[in-house]
């Protein structure tokens, strides 16, 4: 699958198919469980970068994005827990899952210049959607005020990371 | 306490802030880093004043301006940088390049 047709299927998971399946919106415990996933699928790429990659630029980036999405997991595990909040599987959550299985796989037969390229151009599209997800979805959703900050919170971050992926894949070319 | 890394002259150092009430005392400010922002950066610093950089975010962010400083800054970490030279001197996190600021030293 070309990089346009992933994005264009993980946007239809977090967006249109959200939408479709979430009658009134998704709950907390649906928005915790897809935040959270979002940033483990994350997480999982940029360890695989770690191992394939030896740019240096494309290493210091996953490790800025395992470090980030690690410490806003975290952050949210302590909340649900808080709150006393089961996050709630949900056919946005595994639909992100599958689709992030695939990309791993596909790019685990790159190499090289033609893997960080790949890599990159995937976290640029996977942080558009999710935050185009954050910022007309999920945070409108969220009911608790505390998780809404999170979550407002890991919008700033991942548009930061938005940046700096745009940035590295300029530099790439 | 981290050292800052320099590039060229040395222009500014990290260290401790200095003791109170001598003439003119410099002074210390402080600087908050949260929610990928760097806060409010006080005007009228001059040589010998202490920014105190302070990171109340979940992130590990840096203040760091090419060929002057680069002050590592973990999670709930506070470092002093002591002003040695006159100058402007921009600054990111390179972490996070959007988070941007502007020292003024006279």
């Amino acid at each position: 699958m070309t990089t346009s047709l992933r994005i264009a299927a993980a946007s239809a998971l977090l967006i249109g198919g959200g939408a479709a399946a979430y009658a009134g919106g998704p709950t907390d415990p649906q928005i915790a469980h897809i935040a959270y996933t979002a940033g483990t699928i994350d997480i999982a790429a940029a360890k695989q970068a770690l191992v394939r990659s030896h740019n240096k630029a494309v290493r210091s980036f996953a490790q800025e994005m395992v470090r980030d999405h690690t410490a806003v997991n975290d952050k949210a595990l302590a909340l649900v827990k808080k709150l006393h909040v089961t996050p709630e599987a949900n056919p946005t959550s595994a639909g992100l899952s599958k689709q992030a299985s695939a990309t791993l796989a596909r790019l685990s037969h790159l190499h090289g210049r033609q893997f960080d390229r790949a890599y990159v151009a995937s976290e640029v599209g996977y942080h558009k959607t999710v935050n185009g997800a954050l910022a007309d979805t999920l945070i409108p959703s969220a009911n608790n005020a505390e998780l809404k900050s999170l979550l407002q919170t890991g919008l700033t971050l991942f548009r930061e990371h938005q940046q700096h992926a745009e940035q590295l894949q300029a530099a790439l070319k | 306490m981290r050292c800052a890394r320099l590039a060229g002259a040395l222009l500014i150092t990290i260290a401790a802030a200095a003791p109170a009430g001598a003439k003119s005392a410099p002074r210390t400010v402080t600087v908050i880093v949260d929610k990928l922002a760097f806060g409010t950066i006080p005007a009228g610093l001059h040589v010998g004043d202490t920014v105190r950089w302070v990171n109340r975010d979940l992130f590990l962010h840096s203040a760091t301006s090419s060929g002057h400083f680069d002050i590592g800054l973990p999670p709930g970490a506070q470092r002093n940088m002591r002003l040695t030279r006159a100058g402007q001197f921009a600054f990111i996190c390179k972490y996070h390049p959007g988070m941007k600021g502007k020292l003024t030293v006279q």
